[in-house]
C-alpha cells in the first residue's frame, strides 16, 4: 500500500519550473509596480486627517440625513434611484439589439465580430468623458446621468445577452417550426420564455451595479448624490459627507439584498 | 397559495381521460405594473424626455468627432500615466487579493464555526464593498496625498471586497473530507486549511483575482479624476483644455492597453480552469 502511495506520489506532473517561471514574472512584476509609488506630499497629517474622517462618519449629520427637502438624503437617494432604474432600462433596451447583432449564432461573423469591438470600445471610455457628452445634449441635470449610465450598462448588459442568446436551444425552434408556427409565434414561445429570465436577472444585477457607480456622475454635474458627497469631502464637513455615505450605504445594501432574492428566484423558476 | 392566486383563481381544463388541471394565472401584470410605476416616478424625477434625445441628439456626437482623428504626436506624454495606471492596478489588485483571504476564511461558514464572527466579517465584506471607489480614493488622496499610492489603495480596497466576497462562496463549496482528515490527523487548523483548501480554491482565486485585475485598470481611469494619479489625471486635465485630438489618442491608447490585457488575461484563465 505504502509503495503505490509513494509510486503515484513520484509519478505527479513535474511542473515546477513552470510554477516558478510565473512566480518570477509576477513578483517582477509587482517589484516593477512598486516603481510607479509617489504621492505629493502632505503625509504628515495624514493620520489627523483618517481620524476627523472617521470622526465625521461616526456623528453624521442627522438634519441632513432625515430632512424631506429637495437638499436632503432621503431625496438625492430616490433622484439616485430613479438615474440608475431609467438608466438601466435604457440600456437593457439599446443592448438587445447590439447583443442580436454580435451573437455568433445568429449573424454572420464579420457583423458579429464588429459588434463586439464595438461594445469593447463603448466599455473602455470612462464614465465622466459620457457625461460631458450628454451634458451637451440634455443640459445638466440627472437627465444626462440617467444617459451616461445607460451607455456605461451597455458594455456589461450586452455581453451577458450574448451569452444567454448563444445558449440558446434551437430544437424548440424546430419542433415549433414541425408543429407550422409562424416566426411571431416562435419568437413568443420559442425565444422568448428562453431569454427573458436570463436577461431581467442580468438587468438587475446590472442596477445594483449602477446604483453604487452613480457617484461618479456627480463629478461631472450628470446629478445624483455624487455632487453633494464630492463637494462635501472636498470642503471637509465630514459630519454631512457621513450622513450621505451612510445613507447610500445602506440603500445599497437593502437594494442588493431584495436583488439577490429575486435573481435566485428567476433561476430557479 | 398566495392571495394572487385567490384574486385571481388558476384556469382549470378538463383533460380528455376526465382528470382536471389547473394552470396558474400569469403573474406578468404584476411585473409589468411596478416596472411601469418605477419608470414613472424616474421619468418624473429625472426629466428624460425623448424627445430632447431625437432633436438634439447630433450635439453627442460633437466632441466625439473632434477627437477624430486622434493626435499621434501625443502619444509620447501618455506611456508614463497609462503604465501608471497598470502599476497602480497590478499592485492594488496584488494586495487586496491577498489581504482578504485570511478575512474570507473566518466568513465562511465551513471554516469559522464561530456565528458571530462569520456574520460580523460578512457585514464588512459587504459595506466595504458598497463604498465607492471614487469616495475612498477621495479619502485616501485625504491621507496619503495626491498621486498615485491613493490609488492603488483604493483599488487595493475595492478589490479585497470583490475577491473576499467570491472566496468565501467559494471556500464554502469545498469539499470539507480533506481538512477533517486532517485535523483528525493532528494538524493545526492553519496547516489544515493551507493543505486541504488552499489546492481547492486555487484556480477560481487566481482566475478571479486576474478578472478583478483586468476590471480594475478600466476603473483606474476614473481614478484621476479626483487626483489618484495615472491616466485619469491627463485625460481630466486634455478634456479641461478641450484638446479633443489629445483625448482622442488617450482613449485609443486606453482601449488598446485594456484589449492587450484582457486578451492576455483570459488566456491565462482559460488555462487555469
Amino acid at each position: 500500500m505504502n509503495d503505490r502511495i509513494k509510486k503515484a506520489y513520484e509519478s505527479r506532473p513535474k511542473d515546477w519550473i513552470w510554477h516558478l517561471v510565473i512566480a518570477v514574472i509576477v513578483i517582477g512584476l509587482l517589484i516593477w509596480s512598486l516603481g510607479a509609488m509617489e504621492t505629493s506630499g502632505s503625509t504628515k497629517n495624514g493620520g489627523k486627517m483618517a481620524l476627523s474622517i472617521l470622526n465625521g462618519i461616526v456623528h453624521p449629520d442627522t438634519e441632513l440625513l432625515f430632512n424631506l427637502s429637495k437638499e436632503g438624503v432621503l431625496y438625492l437617494l430616490l433622484e439616485t434611484i430613479c438615474i440608475a432604474f431609467m438608466g438601466t432600462v435604457v440600456g437593457a433596451i439599446f443592448s438587445i439589439p447590439l447583443a442580436f447583432l454580435s451573437a455568433n449564432n445568429l449573424s454572420p461573423k464579420p457583423i458579429a465580430f464588429i459588434g463586439r469591438i464595438l461594445i469593447m470600445i463603448i466599455r473602455t471610455v470612462p464614465a465622466f468623458v459620457y457625461g460631458l457628452m450628454f451634458i451637451r445634449v440634455t443640459g445638466p441635470g440627472p437627465f444626462a446621468g440617467l444617459m451616461t449610465m445607460s451607455v456605461t450598462s451597455i458594455g456589461m448588459v450586452s455581453k451577458m445577452y450574448i451569452e444567454a442568446i448563444e445558449d440558446l436551444d434551437t430544437k424548440i425552434l424546430e419542433s415549433l417550426d414541425a408543429m407550422g408556427c409562424s416566426t411571431w409565434q416562435k419568437i413568443l414561445y420559442g425565444i422568448l420564455p428562453q431569454l427573458m429570465p436570463n436577461f431581467a436577472s442580468t438587468a438587475i444585477y446590472r442596477f445594483d451595479i449602477n446604483l453604487r457607480d452613480a457617484t461618479v456622475l456627480g463629478l461631472v454635474g450628470a446629478g445624483g448624490i455624487g455632487a453633494p458627497l464630492i463637494f462635501a469631502m472636498n470642503a471637509y464637513r465630514w459630519n454631512e459627507a457621513g450622513s450621505i455615505l451612510i445613507g447610500l450605504v445602506v440603500l445599497v445594501l437593502i437594494v442588493e439584498w431584495i436583488s439577490t432574492k429575486i435573481r435566485v428566484k428567476l433561476t430557479r423558476g | 397559495m398566495s392571495i394572487y392566486d385567490k384574486i385571481f383563481p388558476p384556469k382549470r381544463y378538463t383533460l380528455d381521460n376526465g382528470k382536471e388541471v389547473q394552470q396558474k394565472r400569469s403573474r406578468a401584470p404584476i411585473y409589468v405594473i411596478v416596472i411601469l410605476i418605477m419608470s414613472i416616478v424616474s421619468i418624473k424625477v429625472t426629466g428624460f424626455d425623448p424627445k430632447v434625445l431625437a432633436t438634439r441628439g447630433n450635439q453627442f456626437f460633437v466632441i466625439l468627432n473632434r477627437m477624430f482623428p486622434p493626435e499621434p504626436s501625443y502619444f509620447g506624454s501618455i506611456v508614463t500615466p497609462i503604465l501608471d495606471t497598470i502599476k497602480m492596478s497590478l499592485l492594488g489588485s496584488a494586495i487586496g487579493s491577498l489581504l482578504c483571504i485570511p478575512f474570507a476564511m473566518l466568513a465562511s461558514t465551513n471554516v469559522c464555526k464561530n456565528r458571530v464572527i462569520v456574520a460580523v466579517m460578512r457585514l464588512m465584506f459587504s459595506i466595504v464593498r458598497t463604498l465607492p471607489t471614487l469616495v475612498s480614493a477621495l479619502i485616501a488622496t485625504f491621507i496619503f496625498g495626491l498621486g498615485t499610492i491613493a490609488g492603488t489603495t483604493a483599488i487595493a480596497i475595492f478589490s479585497f471586497s470583490y475577491i473576499g466576497k467570491i472566496m468565501y462562496e467559494e471556500i464554502e463549496t469545498v469539499d470539507m473530507g480533506a481538512f477533517e482528515a486532517m485535523e483528525a490527523m493532528g494538524f493545526t487548523k492553519g496547516q489544515a486549511f493551507i493543505h486541504a483548501i488552499v489546492p481547492q480554491v486555487m484556480p477560481a482565486f487566481l482566475s478571479n483575482s486576474l478578472y478583478n485585475f483586468e476590471g480594475n485598470v478600466r476603473y483606474a481611469a476614473v481614478l484621476g479624476y479626483v487626483g489618484a494619479g495615472g491616466i485619469g489625471l491627463i485625460l481630466n486635465e486634455q478634456l479641461g483644455w478641450r484638446e479633443y485630438p489629445n483625448v482622442g489618442m488617450i482613449l485609443l491608447v486606453l482601449f488598446v492597453t485594456v484589449f492587450i490585457i484582457e486578451s492576455v488575461s483570459r488566456w491565462a484563465r482559460k488555462k487555469l480552469v
